[in-house]
């Protein structure tokens, strides 16, 4: 049903064509908030049936280059060419007239309308005024059909996983005839499955012609899916590759630059002071909590990172969780230097110094309309109390530190947080913590959604702060950056603890295999030692 | 599609209500059941309760009631609120005496009466979109607005002797033994044409999709200016038809009726299941969550010696637990 303007192109992702004329061509384009030189003369052209990706730093200009595409944004200098003629979209709703359809990593449907309806409201198909609903779920079954996706349109969106509802957006936006479909992070809340899922109907798309803009974080995704590449750095363009002809190292140098030695930097640098002391600093006996925990024991000591690996659902955050009282236990006892404690609410925890950072930053973390220094300051203010105002001063110089301690850009106290970057937000939130000086951190995905840069520097305040004797519970869903963190490792599956390991020689390889539960008798092996 | 997603049970009664599996109907469904429990048990206890007539009379009692619902479980669908309804009930009923006692032709009483409830209407909405204000804010103030401008006609109270008024007011539609009056025939009618507009129209749809999620209906093209807007005329233009039918019922204008109106409108919308946060709901629930109260009162008239505060505290109780119960069924929406 949907009909694509551009021929039909067979490609895969090892032979994409290259003498065409491109769908879209940007030529040279500029643009100016204020005084800050947002893109400058970045030219990008994307190809029919070609995945394109769009990769740089956060910063770099990909969201300001979408944004402009899509008629958010208008342009000071340069000009768009759609199939060889200039155009300029005035709005989002033109660009999509024109075949050019954007799908945001929060999906923008309604969850209490059924799918067909998120798929053609707006254009539904009607008989005598009204909405024709057995011809519109016929015509909705038919598109997703098409994309592989076999789910009932008269169903209510919301009653399907995330990755489907995702695939509905691209559904909406494919049937409206586009030539052209944005996707802005679209895998970052999705599971592998799920983005295995999502890959097939980038696929089936370019091969029907479309032209896909790809924006993620994931280079091993972009390796994957991607067939050409236009790279962005502070707003300017540093060029365009083929996926096939250009190294991983090399492209992450052309995104970041320099930043990269700190990565490397800090390989080296493990930190070997794991299991020096005696008594752990934290001591969790079987603890539970039905529907979230089984029981699980956990020890932490002082000055060590614990790395908690596991998939999406495995029990890492809600072991988190009970740690720091956001949620209580049923069972078990938390020992904290010795002494057995009752973790009911986030305050007692913050009490013992334990400080936990959510990976909801967005809901759980900042407050968007609060400056960064209102933001830093919220938790030592609370743990004094409201009647004890922290001194001018002392305000003053801590934000001071902190900013200059963690390279938050820009460095201005008085920036309201909603319009700082992922990264440096999560910088504020890490920041807020340090300031109460805690001695028992739980980061959970501190680095998720951040770029490169600003994720080299947080690991590597990580290892600076269990150096300084701090005691770090490190969760993320990418174990590499676990790996590279941790000196001992906790393998989290099924809601429970399935091994822990120290950090010796473990590769990524290994943790998959004892995450699928393949290495059972080498992880006997380990807990025999 | 009801056909085949609604396993053996794409009755009318289905079609009337939507076409989508029953799972989403439990609230009203419940309500239904709640209806059909204290009817029965009304009819168990009390003679003469299970009469016929003991049901159409109470849809002739509660028919501006139930107009006024229907306009305001539009607003509500879309996650806003309108409180203004029972003073545009009250100015409705002012307007109405006073312009037939200065000698207007009823009709053009009637037109000026639905012209201002539908106009305040759009005010309130025009204030709600364009000026980002509040609802409860913005219909608070129309509240006030049309409280104030009751006074302002006349503080006394004005009776109606209008003749095609009062014909009006008397002419029942008889079959053999029961009756209803036409202001029943009105709300039904009304019921139908909300029932139908927001199962079956772009603008029904969308009034779903806004309550859904604002920012994602304009993200779909959706028309959300025209529709948040909308319902507030259409809630002001229910009102003030309210206004007429309970003029109709009580022959006068006074700047005390319907005082508190309004909450027995959100009440009974939200005892028929709908989510005051918006997106769910069903104006066939809000007709039966007036229903439901009007039963109550009801059942103590026929008791006889519970007093009438009585039908505060069980409304009270009701309501409550319905908003509990919704709470916990949205919480199980993933």
């Amino acid at each position: 049903m949907t009909q694509m303007d551009a021929p039909r192109v067979q490609t895969g992702a090892g032979d994409p064509p290259v003498e065409r004329a491109p769908v879209i061509e940007m030529r040279d384009i500029s643009i100016t908030f204020g005084s800050v030189q947002a893109l400058s003369e970045v030219s990008v052209r994307l190809y029919a049936g070609e995945v394109h990706a769009l990769m740089g730093e956060n910063g770099a200009g990909k969201s300001t280059l979408i944004k402009a595409l899509t008629g958010v944004y208008s342009i000071d200098s340069g000009v768009v060419l759609v199939g060889g003629e200039k155009h300029s979209f005035s709005s989002p709703l033109a660009a999509q007239a024109a075949g050019i359809s954007t799908v945001y990593q929060e999906v923008n449907l309604v969850p209490n309308l059924t799918v067909a309806e998120n798929m053609l409201l707006g254009r539904e198909p009607r008989r005598f005024g009204a909405v024709h609903v057995r011809e519109m779920n016929r015509r909705a079954r038919e598109t997703l059909h098409g994309l592989g996706v076999d789910i009932d349109p008269g169903s209510l969106l919301g009653e399907h996983p995330i990755a489907i509802q995702q695939l509905v957006a691209i559904a909406r936006a494919v049937d409206v005839d586009a030539r052209v479909l944005i996707l802005d992070e679209p895998t970052s809340s999705l599971d592998a499955d799920e983005v295995q899922k999502l890959f097939e109907v980038m696929r089936r798309l370019r091969g029907q012609g479309v032209a896909i803009v790809f924006v993620s974080h994931f280079l091993d995704q972009v390796y994957e899916i991607a067939d050409r590449m236009t790279i962005l750095r502070n707003g300017r363009l540093v060029g365009e590759r083929m996926v096939a002809g250009t190294p991983q190292l090399e492209l992450v140098k052309l995104m970041i630059g320099r930043e990269l030695e700190t990565l490397e930097r800090l390989d080296r640098s493990q930190s070997s002071s794991a299991g020096a002391s005696s008594t752990p600093v934290l001591k969790a006996l079987g603890i539970s909590r039905k529907g979230s925990l089984e029981v699980t024991d956990l020890e932490l000591y002082e000055g060590e990172v614990v790395g908690l690996a596991g998939l999406l659902g495995s029990g890492r955050t809600e072991l988190a969780r009970l740690l720091f009282g956001a949620d209580t236990v049923d069972s078990g006892d938390v020992t904290i230097r010795g002494e057995r404690r009752r973790l009911r609410s986030p305050r007692h925890a913050i009490d013992r110094k334990i400080s936990f950072s959510s990976e909801d930053r967005k809901s759980e973390g900042l407050v968007e309309d609060l400056t960064v220094a209102d933001n830093m300051l919220l938790a030592l203010q609370a743990s004094r109390g409201w009647l004890r105002p922290i001194p001018q001063a002392t305000r003053e110089r801590l934000v001071e530190q902190y900013l200059k301690a963690l390279d938050i850009r820009p460095a201005d106290p008085t920036a309201l947080m909603r319009n700082m970057s992922g990264g440096n937000q999560q910088k504020v939130l890490l920041a807020r913590w340090l300031i109460t000086e805690p001695d028992i951190l739980i980061l959970d995905e501190p680095t998720r959604g951040i770029d490169i840069g600003a994720k080299a520097q947080i690991q590597a305040k990580v290892a600076e702060l269990a150096a300084q004797g701090i005691s770090i519970v490190f969760i993320s869903a990418e174990l590499e950056e676990v790996l590279r963190l941790s000196d001992r490792l906790v393998v989290m599956r099924d809601r429970r603890k399935i091994d822990e390991r120290p950090n010796h020689g473990v590769n990524v390889s290994d943790v998959l295999r004892i995450i699928a539960g393949e290495s059972r008798s080498e992880r006997e092996e380990a807990e025999g030692a | 599609m009801s056909a085949t997603t609604v396993p053996a049970a794409s009755s009318t009664w289905d079609r009337v209500k939507g076409y989508r599996p029953p799972s989403r109907f439990l609230p009203v469904i419940a309500t239904l059941a709640l209806f059909v429990g204290l009817f029965g048990a009304g009819g168990v206890r009390y003679e003469g309760f299970s009469d016929p007539q003991v049901l159409l009379s109470l849809l002739i009692d509660n028919a501006f009631l139930i107009v006024l619902a229907v306009g305001v479980t539009f607003v509500i669908l879309t996650g806003g609120i309108d409180l203004s309804v029972g003073s545009v009930v009250a100015l409705s009923t002012m307007i109405a005496a006073k312009t037939l006692e200065m000698g207007w032709s009823p009709y053009l009483s009637m037109t000026a009466v639905l012209a201002t409830g539908t106009l305040l209407g759009l005010l309130m909405g025009l204030l709600v979109h364009y000026f980002d204000i509040q609802p409860f804010i913005a219909t608070l103030a129309g509240l006030f607005l049309a409280r104030g401008l009751t006074y302002l006609i006349s503080v006394e109270s004005i009776s109606i002797n209008d003749e095609t008024f009062t014909q009006l007011a008397f002419k029942t539609i008889r079959f053999g033994d029961y009756y209803v009056r036409w202001t029943a025939v009105v709300a039904l009618l009304v019921v139908a044409v909300a029932a139908y507009v927001l199962a079956r129209t772009r603008f029904g749809r969308t009034v779903y999709a806004i309550g859904g999620s604002e920012s994602s209906a304009m993200l779909m093209g959706l028309r959300v200016a025209f529709t948040k807007v909308g319902v507030y005329v259409i809630s002001g233009f229910c009102a003030s038809l309210a206004g007429l039918m309970f003029s109709l019922y009580i022959l006068s204008g006074n700047s005390l009726h319907a005082i508190g109106m309004e909450l027995d409108a959100i009440a009974a919308v939200v005892i028929g299941g709908t989510l005051l946060t918006g997106g769910r709901g069903y104006v066939v629930g809000s007709l039966l969550g007036v229903l439901v109260l009007g039963i109550i009162k009801t059942l103590i008239s026929f008791d006889g010696t519970l007093s009438s505060y009585w039908i505060r505290i069980i409304t009270g109780v009701l309501l409550l637990v319905f908003v509990v119960v919704q709470r916990f069924a949205s919480r199980r929406q993933p």
